[in-house]
């Protein structure tokens, strides 16, 4: 359930597959044109509701409401020995090694 | 009123002359060219006015920085005599953490000036929080439209990045999934806010760019006591190059100018299936090659960004080469930077090795860095994605299969691509189906698009 005031991310579909650009491969045009946006929510709402927001710019917008307090996972990724290793193989060769 | 995708893009003329303020008929030739020149008039403001706007938001005058320690690895890897000496422009510094910024400044500037209470503009990239940075600091409204998933809901990392930035920096974003419909959303947020366009294709963004080109020339020959002898840039819609070469140009700069572009070549860039598949999000041959070719396929009627008007090559790296050349960057010169922007690095690094001792090779951007952009999770991404990511030849990486990193720095190669089949190809483009009623005046339009001479535009008329 998310409350009225919450800051909530909504998704709608754009444009249904066969209403979209002719100019598209195969494999998107299967697809939707889907859109995400975040607001403060007008009325409470349960997840996988229609309902409308108001976004930072103060534009109201409507679509399905799928997270509540949204945030980014996005990071450093995980170790990739190869990155070490070039740093090794570059300063050794500009540098010279240990002696 | 009729929001289908094709009722909206019906609309696209007088929906861009509203958000833009300008009225890009008037530029129109009768035949099938235009005034390129009249067009960037009519920003009404000159590059000296454009430096002056840049300063009140604190861009601009960003360092520029030799790279000696890279230069020895490029002379290590060189034959004797060759290695030029190599400098960065370090763009990073800029408020949003891009050249971008110039960029956006103008059109930010312009919105203010007109009235406007806020700015839209579509963009996956840096660009988007130069807008916000800008709008930011002019008290304006902002919102940026990204193409960021694919149809399983997964983000590049690079580019969900940028969304952070730009709503750290005030701004509304609009995410969208795979598919150059991004435009059709863009005007529908235009005519629904009476915001303006701050495209990154009109005369604005581009004479913000330049004033790069112009500190280029100015910072060089204050530092080196000359001017450049090369000056490379990385190539996507075309903007960077043509900004960066006018600026040269109006500075008296004859530096060679370089356009560089990572190969994305087998990958198509409104797939689904292939859009996580590549490891770079800008400045590769997918937006570089067709927009070279075709400059007016952007948010405005005429881009003003023209790079085949400028370019003297253009060459492209692999991607593997330029996560190699970012890590370089960091190991040896302290500096660690987004990987996008060292796609000219790589190419220089590279073309410093044909070049004489006493030459000197401009890399004339950096951008920021950060989580989700930054060599580490872009190749922790690939491999997630199932891209085979090992040291080798470069020569060997097939996009959206692979990523080599070369096993020797002296491994990293340019390709040339065929500037003369893409010339032929603008001309081609820009001829359409007018080929029996060319003027004169198309002639010399033609001769200017593609920086060649009349013979050479009468030739590729002829043989189409």
């Amino acid at each position: 359930m998310a409350r009225k005031g919450d800051w909530v991310q909504i998704h709608n579909v754009v444009l249904p597959p066969e209403e979209r650009s002719s100019a598209l491969p195969e494999d998107t045009k299967i697809n939707p044109l889907e859109m995400w946006v975040k607001g403060y929510l007008q009325e409470d709402a349960e997840i996988g509701e229609v309902a409308e927001v108001v976004t930072r710019t103060g534009r109201h917008a409507k679509g399905e409401v799928v997270k509540v307090n949204p945030y980014f996972e996005h990071n450093f990724g995980f170790f990739i020995p190869e990155v070490l290793e070039i740093g090794n193989t570059v300063r050794k060769i500009t540098f010279g090694g240990d002696e | 009123m009729d929001n289908s995708y094709d009722a909206i893009m019906a609309r696209k003329n007088e929906i861009i002359k509203n958000a833009v303020g300008m009225d890009f008929d008037k530029f129109e030739n009768p035949g099938i060219g235009f005034d390129y020149e009249k067009m960037m008039e009519a920003t009404g403001y000159t590059i000296d006015e454009i430096r002056r706007v840049q300063s009140l938001f604190s861009i601009g005058n960003t360092p520029l920085i030799e790279l000696k320690n890279l230069t020895e690895l490029a002379r290590k890897c060189a034959p004797e005599g060759k290695g030029a000496r190599i400098f960065i422009k370090d763009e990073a510094s800029n408020p949003s953490g891009s050249f971008k910024a110039r960029r956006a400044c103008t059109s930010v500037y312009q919105a203010k000036k007109l009235g406007y209470k806020g700015v839209v503009t579509a963009t996956s990239g840096n660009y988007g929080a130069a807008v916000a940075c800008c709008a930011a600091m002019a008290g304006l409204k902002c919102i940026v439209v990204q193409e960021c998933y694919d149809s399983k809901g997964v983000g590049q990392p690079e580019i969900i990045e940028k969304a952070r930035k730009c709503e750290a920096l005030g701004a509304e974003v609009v995410q969208l999934t795979v598919g150059p419909e991004l435009f059709s959303t863009v005007l529908q947020l235009l005519e629904e806010t009476g915001y303006f366009n701050a495209s990154l294709y009109t005369p604005f963004g581009i004479a913000g760019v330049e004033t790069l080109g112009y500190e280029i020339a100015e910072q060089f020959r204050a530092k080196v006591g000359k001017d450049p002898d090369v000056v490379v840039c990385t190539n996507a819609g075309g903007g960077n190059l043509t900004g960066t070469a006018r600026g040269l140009r109006k500075a008296g700069c004859k530096a060679k100018v370089i356009a560089a572009s990572v190969n994305l070549s087998g990958l198509h860039m409104a797939s689904d299936n292939q859009f996580n598949k590549k490891s770079f999000t800008t400045g590769h041959t997918g937006f570089g090659v067709p927009y070279t070719v075709n400059p007016d396929h952007s948010d405005v009627p005429r881009s003003a960004a023209r790079p085949l008007r400028y370019m003297d090559r253009y060459v492209t790296v692999t991607q593997g080469s330029v996560f190699y050349i970012t890590e370089c960057l960091a190991s040896l010169e302290g500096l660690e930077k987004g990987p996008a922007g060292n796609t000219s690095l790589a190419a220089a690094f590279r073309l410093a090795q044909d070049h004489d001792r006493d030459q000197c090779i401009v890399v004339q951007e950096t951008e920021y860095t950060g989580a989700g952009k930054h060599i580490n999770p872009q190749l922790s991404f690939a491999r997630q994605n199932g891209i085979d990511i090992h040291f080798g030849d470069p020569k060997d990486e097939v996009p959206g299969k692979s990523i080599i990193l070369p096993a020797h720095p002296s491994l990293i190669q340019v390709t040339d691509l065929d500037l003369d089949h893409m010339r032929k190809s603008r001309i081609k483009r820009a001829v359409g189906t007018h080929k029996d009623e060319l003027t004169d005046e198309d002639i010399k339009f033609l001769v200017e698009e593609t920086n060649t001479n009349e013979q050479f535009v009468r030739d590729a008329i002829a043989s189409l």
